[in-house]
């Protein structure tokens, strides 16, 4: 697997990682059968990311992308966290091999996911901000 | 203090210094065409004649039945697809393998069944042993071939060849073995055990990559696999390796007269290695403890996925492997543990561990060093792991 030293340089010293204590948001993507699964933690304070950690099950690019991700959305403002695209990420590693894309896109989603939790416990539908969350379980079928 | 580490050497072998010595002087001064007439010519000739009798000797074969090939996947190749094409006209249609069989029979034996053959994929057991009688009951009217690997390549197991050779040569059918990983790693007996058909593979045995060859019994028929001059009896066109070829002779050689000392040598490592690693909390042997290869460790260690557990491995300077999805290039982890009653979570954290000639018992001490640290780090960002310990989920 050929990673850019941008990869390397997040899996060997991840930014962020842990759980927060009484987080504002909490999203979990991926599965265990797939082999990777991202969980993220946010605290928000006056509409920013004033906090952010992660946990991440999965291969050297899922620990990478969860890292820099992380580091891409906080202290800025939930629109901006919003707008976070997986190509985003990828540009950011300096590209990632196209057989590990979909961590990047699992970055993406843990965010939105996490965002999407964050508005229902506000009591406010997330869905007309956030979006529709994708299925983030790899279709075997399709991809092989 | 870090150290390089090799312990990957199922997958490949870093070639012996007397096998380079005696490969090189072929790529210099004696570049001859082995085809040839005259004297440069007659000396490569010669050279492979002396090679193929060396690596006859270490199947207990003939050298007429010994032919040079350029890796193991196409001696697979050829023996499935040559001996079918000749079986085939006499009705025989159905080919008989198992579940965990290199991609290199795997596939071969699907591509077939595209092209009108049949096949049954026999399971194996949670130990990753082949059950004769399995054998014996799926042979039919229409069997042709048999092909069942002597070893294992990840999780290392070793099959009961001699009684299935003895299975196949009752019932008639061809017995072909897939012994890339068994070579030089356990006495092979051609003869003995009732093998038709043998794959071997030089970069496994310490010669270099781009040789192997096909043990193909004296009376067994065989389509020919590439077509053109008369190189290999006709059967296989092509001028020769010579080079390589020379090495696998030497290597074969030096493999064959190694290996009650090999595996004295690193059976004990391989348990030591086994131990140290079990003691992790939350792992478990992957393949038969006795009936393995004197190398092979397979171990699954929940909670982490193989290919960041290979990386970190790397950062210490220790080559490895794993049965993940990610480091297969699918999506799905290793079919070998899955064939074994894996789970998906379990075997994307696999480690294999393969102990060759040149590692040390200094190398086992530092593998056994760095691991639980390595692990306890993976584990500790891992959600899955958080999850098992919250559920007391065990493997």
């Amino acid at each position: 697997m050929l990673y850019s030293d941008k990869v390397l340089e997040h899996f060997s010293n991840p930014r962020n990682v842990g759980e927060l204590e009484n987080p504002d948001g909490v999203g979990e993507v991926g599965n265990a059968k797939c082999g990777d699964i991202m969980k993220m933690y946010l605290k928000v304070e006056d509409g920013k990311i004033s906090d952010v950690k992660f946990k991440t099950f999965g291969c050297g690019a899922a620990i990478a992308t969860s890292s820099i991700a992380t580091e891409m959305i906080k202290g800025k403002p939930i629109e901006d966290a919003l707008k976070l695209t997986n190509s985003a990420v990828v540009d950011a590693l300096d590209g990632l091999p196209a057989s590990k894309i979909h961590c990047s896109v699992l970055a993406e989603q843990a965010i939105k996911a996490a965002l999407s939790d964050y508005y229902t416990k506000q009591g406010v539908d997330p869905e007309p901000i956030v979006g529709k969350l994708e299925d983030t379980d790899h279709d075997h079928s399709s991809e092989e | 203090m870090k150290r390089f580490v090799y312990a990957d050497n199922s997958a490949t072998t870093k070639i012996d210094k007397q096998v380079l010595d005696v490969m090189l002087p072929w790529l210099q001064e004696g570049y001859g065409n082995p085809s040839s007439i005259y004297e440069l010519g007659r000396e490569a000739g010669f050279a492979i004649q002396e090679a193929r009798a060396k690596v006859a000797a270490a199947l207990g074969a003939a050298p007429q039945e010994i032919f040079f090939t350029s890796c193991g996947s196409e001696s697979d190749n050829w023996a499935l697809r040559g001996a079918m094409a000749r079986l085939s006209k006499k009705g025989k249609k159905h080919i008989i393998t198992t579940v965990f069989e290199h991609h290199a029979i795997l596939h071969t034996v699907q591509d077939l069944e595209r092209k009108g053959f049949t096949a049954t994929y026999l399971p194996v057991g949670e130990n990753g042993i082949v059950n004769p009688m399995d054998v014996k009951n799926a042979i039919r009217e229409d069997t042709g071939i048999v092909s069942i690997m002597y070893a294992n390549n990840e999780i290392g197991t070793i099959q009961p060849i001699a009684e299935i050779g003895a299975i196949c040569k009752e019932a008639g059918v061809l017995f072909h073995t897939d012994a890339v990983q068994a070579v030089g790693n356990i006495p092979i007996d051609v003869k003995e055990q009732n093998i038709d058909l043998l794959s071997l593979s030089g970069h496994k045995i310490h010669a270099p990559k781009g040789v192997g060859a096909l043990y193909v019994r004296k009376g067994v028929l065989l389509d020919t696999f590439i077509t053109g001059g008369g190189q290999e009896r006709g059967k296989r066109a092509g001028t020769e390796n010579v080079a390589s070829i020379v090495a696998l002779g030497k290597a074969m050689e030096l493999a064959a007269s190694g290996i009650e000392e090999k595996a004295a040598r690193l059976t004990p490592m391989r348990e030591r290695l086994i131990d140290g690693i079990l003691k992790i909390p939350a792992t478990r042997l992957n393949g038969d403890r006795e009936k393995r290869l004197p190398g092979n460790v397979n171990i699954s260690i929940a909670g982490v996925e193989g290919e960041s557990l290979l990386l970190m491995l790397d950062m210490h300077g220790i080559c490895a492997s794993s049965g993940s999805a990610c480091t297969s290039g699918s999506l799905d982890p290793s079919h070998v543990l899955l064939s074994i009653g894996l789970s998906h979570e379990i075997a994307h954290g696999s480690l294999r561990l393969s102990l060759g000639d040149y590692n040390t018992e200094e190398d086992v001490d530092y593998i056994l060093e760095v691991l639980p640290g390595i692990v306890q780090r993976l584990r500790a960002m891992s959600p899955l792991w958080e999850r098992m310990q919250k559920n007391h989920e065990t493997v």
